[in-house]
């Protein structure tokens, strides 16, 4: 297993892809804590999960073309930092093959999951006035 | 190292609600009475209880990773480690108790 500092994982010293990868795991989090956090408020806190229907979110949460922006933007801070941080998890637990594959897998269902929520925040019709 | 361990357990746990939600999300186009049955399980008291464990999560991961951005990119922030922790733990408590009980609370009043 990596080290770890007191902190969390310590900064690559190599420049390159794993360099890129921990600068982008502590931008998409500051991100996060505003867009994560935000949104369960919204969705938690000034509205109750009761009222959130299908109709509701077509004729409310996403009638507008900024709250979709806003929700498309935590998408893709999410998929990245989350499934770059299993990635993390899975090269701290296996080796060889298996890490790869796991990886691999990881890559592909993290591109299926991002294209699914692009899909459905942008094809979403608009409520007919 | 507890700190790296409920920031681990707690980043895979909202990692595998994410693919819950997408999944979810998606059915508001493709498939509408079903995204609103699965609704009806996120409004009701059990799933109220896993909104709030989720939140605890989500709330610990943000505090957390905020005091690991805060020691990597300012490196004497390091020697108070311990008391960065406390006071996440702190604005931990301050935020989340209020919001628990906001979360749960039509489970008792009957709103849902």
């Amino acid at each position: 297993m990596a080290s770890y500092t007191r902190s969390g994982r310590p900064r690559p010293q190599s420049s390159g892809f794993e360099l890129a990868v921990w600068y982008l795991m502590r931008l998409s989090g500051l991100a996060l804590f505003v867009l994560a956090l935000g949104h369960f408020s919204i969705t938690h806190f000034i509205f109750d999960p009761a009222t959130q229907t299908a109709q509701w979110i077509i004729d409310e949460r996403w009638g507008s073309v900024l709250w979709r922006t806003v929700d498309w933007l935590l998408l893709t801070m999410v998929v990245l930092h989350a499934f770059m941080g299993v990635r993390t998890v899975v090269q701290d637990y296996t080796t060889g093959g298996a890490r790869t594959l796991l990886t691999m897998l990881l890559y592909l269902a993290g591109i299926a999951l991002f294209l699914m929520g692009t899909i459905a925040v942008m094809t979403l019709p608009f409520p007919v006035k | 190292m507890l700190a790296w361990a409920f920031h681990r357990i707690s980043g895979v746990a909202i990692w595998a609600f994410v693919l819950l939600h997408v999944l979810d999300i998606w059915l508001v186009g493709a498939n509408r009475g079903l995204y609103d049955e699965v609704l009806k399980f996120y409004a009701s008291p059990v799933g109220r209880v896993g909104e709030t464990f989720l939140g605890a999560a989500l709330l610990y991961h943000a505090l957390n990773g905020l005091r690991i951005i805060v020691m990597d990119f300012w490196p004497a922030m390091t020697v108070f480690h311990k008391q960065l922790w406390y006071a996440s733990w702190v604005v931990f408590v301050v935020v989340g108790l209020p919001g628990a009980y906001i979360i749960l609370r039509p489970i008792w009043a009957g709103a849902s």
